[in-house]
């Protein structure tokens, strides 16, 4: 394999008259991905994985201290860190299901000849590709309690939304249904669309109703496609920032990449976030490892 | 048990008409081929009585009930795809158990049937495998079981060896006929392929552009075709057609073949011609290769002629023969001629040789 896609250069290219080779031109193209990625993104991992071990403040001039694995135990320790987190899962689970409801759902409806399909999916796809900011700020416009045009349609007179403190992270979570079901539903579509037509045909021949055909053929055919989606919008969903960031700021809404926030930029307990954000990375490394493997054995089928 | 018929039956795809006035009756445990070139409406016909395709106009009926209007899950059919159609996601016995789960029969049942079926289709091992992980002929026969495991009324086959390598193809073909009779379940089979019609059919349907073209035995199709498509489609090789001119003279009645030969036919012919009614220049003559008898040397009532081109096929041999303008194929023992281009005498049997309207392209029926 990996032979078969090293070709050799065209000796009569430009490229090999100017006195290159094969290997120059990869290095050309690779080495800059790599040093980018390197100064970035490794560098910086390594770096804060060495803060995690320390007292160290950004914002100030005083002495580091190598504290061991202090910051971990303070963490773990917190019962306020431990509500971010619970705040986190409840979030990403009202929003990963709902994502995967309505997308497969307008999926399962898109699926069929119906006219002007390819305009219909084109504009259903347009919140994925407005800017987070963005979106979060014209829903809080959708969501205001006086002029809102939620409350109005509804007939909810002044519902307060975003800042009724249990309603709150719903209202973050609605907002991200709208914003990302696209994405579930693009997948979806590609994986209903591979599910081949006549297998419907030998279900119906075979007297399986339309729930027992959706349960028995059309879930489980389209079901590692839906897991991918599934794996990013938990991804995503556990890193939400900018939406809840800029909708509200209710302590039932304080997600923990927010509350990873004001700890490393408000509070600047530089060492404290690091070990925070290593902690973040190791939940979401495992949860995804765990979808990786049901996918994997759903795969194997 | 079940009969199927289909009454004046018309289809349209658009302005395209695929099936015309079909009327087919099809007896409780016979076994019917439908026969035709690809795109001649033979598929679109089943998939109709399936009740994946709707109608146009017409019944088809199950039983004596008309079912056109039902979906297919209520007509109580079974069907083996030409792709097959297995559920990839699902082992074999889940497969074949799709049937009955769907209906809910009860887990014990199930087993029983399932392991019954794959005990007469020979797959009791392969029951924990995935499709994926088997051979063509095994897909098949998973195939075949599910269709049969819920026992129903009447099988449905869409050229289910069509995708098979020729080896494999005799055997399922043999295998078929063995399940058919053993279950003796009415069944429709479609195909293109003539020799699994002649070998499976109780009766062959053969169809024509929508159009039904004869419907017997595959005896009777094969030595009197209804007409000229019929003629030809059947056998192999091809059944050699040629315009021929009948001339009378004291009594012998010679037919000319290709403006130079005349071979001697029996009296009767004449007699037969004048009720047929046709005219001289739309008369054709129909004869296979075994009718055209050939021998290396001077026989009465045998014309000489040129050996064009020799086929060895094996078993025998097909020689092609120069007859003034025309050839005509004639089937010999193999190496009974031993090089092209000698100098050879052949006859047409008469008793083997059919007459066709050329206008209408449909048999005279004449009997010689």
């Amino acid at each position: 394999m990996a032979t078969a896609v090293l070709t050799t250069l065209d000796p009569k290219s430009r490229a090999a008259s100017r006195g290159m080779s094969d290997l120059a031109i990869r290095n050309l193209f690779i080495i800059p991905t790599i040093l980018f990625l390197i100064i970035f993104n490794i560098f910086p991992l390594l770096y804060s994985l060495g803060y995690s071990f320390t007292d160290f403040r950004a914002s100030g001039t005083g002495q580091t201290n190598f504290v061991g694995l202090q910051n971990y135990r303070t963490l773990l320790n917190d019962p306020f860190i431990w509500n971010n987190f619970a705040i986190t899962a409840k979030y990403v689970i009202v929003s990963v299901v709902g994502q995967v409801l309505v997308g497969f759902g307008t999926a399962m409806l898109l699926n069929r000849s119906i006219p002007f399909k390819g305009l219909l999916t084109t504009l259903l796809l347009l919140p994925m590709m407005l800017s987070m900011a963005v979106v979060g700020l014209f829903w809080k416009l959708l969501y205001d309690p006086s002029f809102g045009i939620i409350n109005y349609a509804l007939g909810l007179g002044t519902f307060e939304w975003l800042s009724n403190p249990s309603m709150a992270l719903y209202a973050v979570a609605i907002t991200d249904i709208w914003m990302w079901s696209p994405f579930v539903m693009l997948l979806s579509l590609a994986g209903l669309s591979a599910v081949p037509k006549h297998l419907y045909e030998a279900a119906a021949i075979d007297r399986a109703g339309p729930f027992y055909t959706f349960f028995r053929i059309t879930l489980p055919l389209v079901a590692p496609i839906l897991m991918i989606a599934i794996i990013f919008r938990t991804m995503e969903a556990f890193k939400t920032f900018d939406l809840a960031y800029v909708l509200t700021s209710q302590p039932t809404t304080e997600l923990i990449s927010i509350r990873l926030y004001k700890m490393a930029f408000q509070e600047w307990q530089t060492g404290l976030s690091c070990a925070f954000a290593y902690i973040v990375l190791i939940m979401v490394l495992a949860i995804t490892n765990i979808y990786v493997k049901y996918l994997n054995k759903v795969k194997e089928r | 048990m079940t009969s199927i018929e289909l009454r004046d039956v018309q289809k349209y795809f658009g302005s395209l008409q695929v099936i015309k006035d079909m009327n087919l009756k099809i007896e409780d445990g016979e076994f019917i081929v439908l026969l035709g070139q690809s795109g001649c409406g033979k598929t679109t016909t089943l998939r109709a009585i399936a009740g994946l395709e709707t109608i146009d106009t017409g019944d088809i009926l199950i039983d004596g009930k008309p079912v056109q209007d039902l979906k297919c899950s209520d007509r109580d059919i079974a069907m083996v795809f030409q792709s097959f159609s297995l559920y990839p996601h699902m082992t074999v016995f889940e497969n074949i158990a799709f049937p009955l789960r769907a209906t809910r029969m009860s887990k014990t049942d199930t087993d029983r049937r399932v392991r019954e079926i794959a005990q007469v289709l020979r797959i009791t091992d392969l029951l924990d495998k995935r499709p994926s992980a088997l051979s063509g002929g095994d897909m098949q026969r998973v195939a075949i079981g599910r269709a049969l495991v819920r026992r129903p009324k009447a099988m449905l086959m869409d050229e289910p060896i069509g995708a098979l390598d020729a080896k494999l193809r005799e055997e399922m073909r043999a295998e078929i006929k063995r399940l058919h009779l053993k279950q003796g379940s009415t069944t429709i089979y479609v195909t293109h392929d003539q020799i699994e019609a002649m070998s499976l059919a109780d009766r062959i349907v053969i169809m024509h552009e929508g159009r039904l073209q004869q419907v017997g035995s595959p005896t009777e199709v094969y030595s009197r075709p209804a007409n000229l498509f019929v003629a030809q489609f059947v056998g192999s090789p091809v059944m050699n057609v040629a315009p021929v001119e009948v001339e009378s003279s004291g009594g012998s009645i010679h037919v000319g073949v290709g403006g130079a030969s005349r071979f001697e036919f029996p009296a009767t012919l004449l007699a037969q011609l004048d009720t047929a009614d046709v005219r001289t220049n739309e008369l054709a003559l129909g004869v296979r290769p075994e009718g055209v008898l050939v021998s290396r040397d001077e026989k009465n009532g045998y014309f000489p002629v040129e050996a064009h081109l020799i086929e060895p096929l094996g078993s025998y041999d097909i020689v092609d023969l120069r007859v003034g303008d025309q050839i005509l194929r004639a089937r010999t023992r193999s190496g009974y001629i031993e090089r092209a281009g000698a100098r050879v005498y052949a006859r047409i049997d008469p008793s083997q040789t059919h007459f066709f309207d050329t206008s209408s392209g449909d048999s005279l029926g004449i009997r010689l």
